[in-house]
């Protein structure tokens, strides 16, 4: 049988993939545990001993995107066959469909924040790497350190001022305000990060691309960014998360207009008991968008780096 | 097709001098070839003429056109890179493309396939245009690389050892097909190679450099026959040129402190007794190791030639070259 001496022997791989399986074990089950909870009714999801085998229902995801009031037997009576599969599940609890919840809103501002200033935190800390890494800026260093001394101290620390600040400038409980936050917080990474890996991209190919009749900022744009596809992504991943599950500030500074879901969902506790299915459904739904993200630049994440072309 | 010229161009890194006060001048359709051993600044007078390095002192001109200030794209130059840099992230035939799709050429897109087409023939890599960059032999990299200064028709093309990490017969084929192309096209051809028998087949001027400074350009032959210098006697000829005291064969000019034999300045079966040491059948040539008086000389004996190690040989200089204590030329 032929082997490689880079390559792990397949009982090696047996052990690793056993290992990893074990461990994805573990920290997946809350995971599930959230997921399946959404599913419960609020019964079943506070029963002792708890349930793993349940009837599944969508009562939870029906609450979290609804209003309800009840209403009386005789009333419930009155009232034309329920027009669809929420309404039944509703009038089974001997209520109504008010409304429609201030989840789907919460969501929105959520994903508009969150990938606004990742965005934001992307475009200005790739920009900033590449002058960084490239060309010769005075005070090269310190202004690096200071850039990273901005995450010296959690961001909380800074909260009051923030806070104030926002007030005056009319910030408070507004996307840009959230957005510009945020992506404060998130460039000071993305700038260590990236230019980490522009550092790694050898100068030569933007010079060939400067022969060959580029601009430098074309040069850039067709030979660098190409190439720091992998720290992108990577970054990007970062900082989504980072804006995505940031909870202290969005309560501080959001009440309305621009909250984002992390201090939504909670609140959902408070509607009518302890309803934990629609908070794990909430929970559940919430997790998707990082997860796709994710799912979504793992091609470039495990592309790996290609610097072969250069002879050194 | 341009002309370049250099007009007293320094470039200094920190503490070195790369390149030195250095003027050149390569007419239209010119092939120049700049020798040198390594350090001696060809890369950087290269990336100089190129505009990817702009000099502290001095000017660069190329069709007549004072570029010291102008970027490379403005200039309009093609440049073979030593450590080729093709860009990782594309094919072949996309890095053939690259400098056609520039803004510059925005070459339409039939031609732009003939192009391809046409130099993956002569470079011997149409089978690898769908290939990564990245999946490629070192060999097959320098070629892609040389098809993308080919595939344009700059004002002049730069080559950094362009045919450094090719086997024998590639390089030999390749040569020719690189003069061919650069004498069709009329191209302006500066060209850095450690190879000799490039220099001596590919250029019409050698340019000779030490430490950032040119010291002797000229066509091969003179630069082969008549050196300013040990050094740029060393540079050319295969073996290299023996260098001796001057007195030991007798009379010597005045100033004189060293004699440079090559193989032709030898003359066997007269003059100074000496012994063979050792001798190197190289198949088109046989060289005779000989030592003179604890001196060793390494020459040329006619192939057929029967010398054995231990023999006894007579040898006399013939129009030898004379170099003073500095290592300079003494004509006489
Ligand atoms: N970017 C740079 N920074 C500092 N020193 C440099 C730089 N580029 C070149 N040098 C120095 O300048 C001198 C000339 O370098 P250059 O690359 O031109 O040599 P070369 O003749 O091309 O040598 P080789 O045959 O090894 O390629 C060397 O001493 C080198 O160390
Ligand atoms: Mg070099």
């Amino acid at each position: 049988m032929s082997y490689s001496i880079t390559e792990p022997s397949s009982r090696q791989k047996t052990v690793a993939g056993f290992l990893v399986i074990t461990y994805s074990l573990v920290t997946l089950i809350p995971l599930l545990w959230v997921f399946i909870t959404g599913f419960k009714t609020p019964p079943d999801s506070i029963s002792y001993p708890p349930k793993v085998f349940f009837t599944p229902s969508l009562e939870g995801y029906v609450n979290l995107f609804t209003t309800r009031t009840r209403v009386t037997p005789e009333q419930l009576e009155a009232l034309p066959p329920p027009a669809n599969f929420a309404e039944e599940i509703v009038r089974n609890r001997k209520m109504v469909i008010a409304g429609p919840s201030k989840f789907g809103e919460r969501f929105m501002n959520s994903v508009i924040i969150g990938f606004g200033s990742t965005f934001l935190s992307i475009f200005l800390g790739t920009l900033a790497a590449y002058g960084f890494s490239r060309f010769k800026v005075p005070l090269k260093d310190d202004l690096l350190f200071f850039i990273l001394s901005t995450r010296m101290m959690p961001p909380i620390a800074v909260a009051i001022p923030i806070f104030l600040m926002y007030r005056k400038l009319g910030l408070s409980d507004t996307h840009l305000g959230m957005i510009l936050l945020y992506t404060a917080v998130n460039i000071s990474l993305a700038v260590w990060l990236l230019k980490g890996f522009i550092d790694e991209i050898p100068r030569e190919y933007e010079e060939a691309a400067l022969i060959d009749g580029y601009t430098r900022f074309q040069a850039f744009y067709k030979v660098v960014l190409p190439q720091a596809a992998t720290g992108i992504a990577s970054t990007a991943i970062f900082c989504l998360i980072f804006a995505w599950n940031e909870y202290a500030f969005a309560v501080l500074l959001t009440s309305g207009n621009a909250q984002t879901a992390p201090p939504f969902i909670p609140t959902i506790i408070g509607v009518g008991g302890l309803d934990w299915p629609a908070v794990a459904a909430g929970a559940t739904l919430f997790l998707l968008p990082v997860l796709i993200f994710t799912i979504f630049l793992r091609k470039h994440l495990l592309r790996g780096i290609t610097f072969g072309a250069v002879r050194k | 097709m341009a002309d370049i010229e250099l007009n007293a161009i320094s470039k200094r890194f920190a503490d070195v001098t790369a390149v030195d006060s250095m003027s050149l001048q390569v007419s239209d359709g010119r092939f120049v070839v700049l020798l040198g051993p390594t350090g001696a600044g060809k890369t950087t007078t290269l990336r100089l003429i190129s505009g990817l390095e702009t000099p502290e002192e001095g000017s660069v001109h190329i069709g007549g056109r004072d570029v010291t200030s102008e970027s490379p794209a403005q200039r309009n130059v093609a440049m073979v890179f030593q450590q080729y840099s093709l860009y990782p992230h594309l094919t072949v035939r996309q890095n053939l493309e690259f400098p056609l799709k520039s803004p510059v050429l925005k070459t339409p897109s039939g031609e732009i396939k003939n192009k391809v087409q046409e130099v993956a023939e002569v470079l011997q890599i149409s089978h690898k245009l769908s290939n990564k960059a990245t999946e490629l032999s070192g060999g097959e990299m320098q070629r892609v690389s040389i098809g993308r200064a080919l595939v344009r028709s700059p004002s002049v093309f730069l080559m950094d050892e362009p045919l450094s990490s090719l086997d024998a017969k590639l390089r030999a084929d390749l040569r020719i097909e690189l003069k061919r192309l650069q004498s069709e096209l009329g191209a302006t051809m500066l060209y850095v190679t450690h190879d000799q028998v490039e220099a001596m087949t590919l250029a019409t001027e050698v340019g000779v450099l030490d430490e950032g400074q040119l010291v002797q350009f000229g066509t091969p032959r003179e630069v082969y026959e008549d050196p300013n210098s040990i050094y740029v006697a060393t540079r050319l000829g295969l073996p290299r040129i023996n260098t001796l005291p001057s007195d030991l064969f007798g009379a010597a000019p005045t100033g004189a402190s060293t004699i440079g034999l090559r193989p032709e300045h030898i003359k066997f079966g007269e003059g100074k007794e000496c012994t063979v040491t050792r001798v190197e059948h190289l198949g088109d040539q046989t060289r005779l190791h000989v030592e003179l008086e604890g001196h060793r000389l390494i020459t040329l004996a006619d192939v057929n030639s029967a010398v054995g190690v231990g023999d006894a040989l007579k040898v006399a200089p013939k129009n030898p070259l004379y170099f003073d204590a500095d290592g300079q030329r003494i004509r006489h």
